[in-house]
């Protein structure tokens, strides 16, 4: 069974910098979701974005270990023109 | 993969401004995901839709081929956009109509 703060500490490692957000959707600790900003997005199409994210974690969605983990990334702009939340 | 696969999907998706791989057909999407995402992508034109259930060399080719682990998968004008929640995201963000049109490369 996972933490959220082990999910999001994998993030930041791989995404040095970034604001990272993670929610255990479901409290079974397998299924989580992530919201992540990061000057890293920048320029790429979401899919990239998503895949940069899913590395960090990549051995954890193998095992099954992390069944699911849903993604919400953002550029520090995109996040920004959301305005507060 | 074999070479031949590959030359099918890139002749499906080069052929095509939508492609949507997904379980089951336009008339009946058998999951949830593939159902959600043809609806999704249906407003903007005509959707290319092939069932990777019809074939199992292609429901597990498709995922080689974009290194993405889930179906349904979404392709726009050449490029692979992603899978159900990607594009519920760029729908969500009024990103999609743009993806379509061509009018931005990326977001």
């Amino acid at each position: 069974m996972l933490k959220a703060e082990r999910i999001r500490e994998r993030i930041l490692g791989a995404l040095p910098g970034s604001e990272v957000q993670v929610n255990d959707t479901t409290g079974t600790g397998d299924h989580f979701e992530a919201y992540v900003v990061s000057t890293a997005f920048a320029g790429k199409p979401m899919v990239q974005q998503h895949k940069l994210v899913y590395a960090a974690v990549q051995d954890w969605l193998q095992t099954g270990e992390l069944h699911a983990l849903a993604l919400k990334t953002y550029t520090p702009e995109q996040w920004k023109k959301l305005g507060p939340r | 993969m074999t070479p031949e696969l590959k030359a099918r999907f890139d002749e499906e998706i080069r052929s095509h401004k939508i492609v949507l791989f997904m379980k089951g057909n336009a008339l009946f999407p058998q999951c949830g995901f593939s159902a959600r995402a043809l609806q999704l992508l249906q407003p903007y034109g005509q959707v290319h839709t092939v069932d990777v259930l019809a074939d199992a060399e292609v429901r597990q080719g498709i995922k080689d081929y974009t290194n993405w682990p889930t179906i349904p998968q979404i392709f726009i004008n050449g490029e692979f956009v992603g899978g159900s929640d990607i594009l519920m995201e760029l729908a969500e963000r009024g990103e999609l109509a743009e993806l379509v049109s061509g009018k931005k490369a990326e977001g």
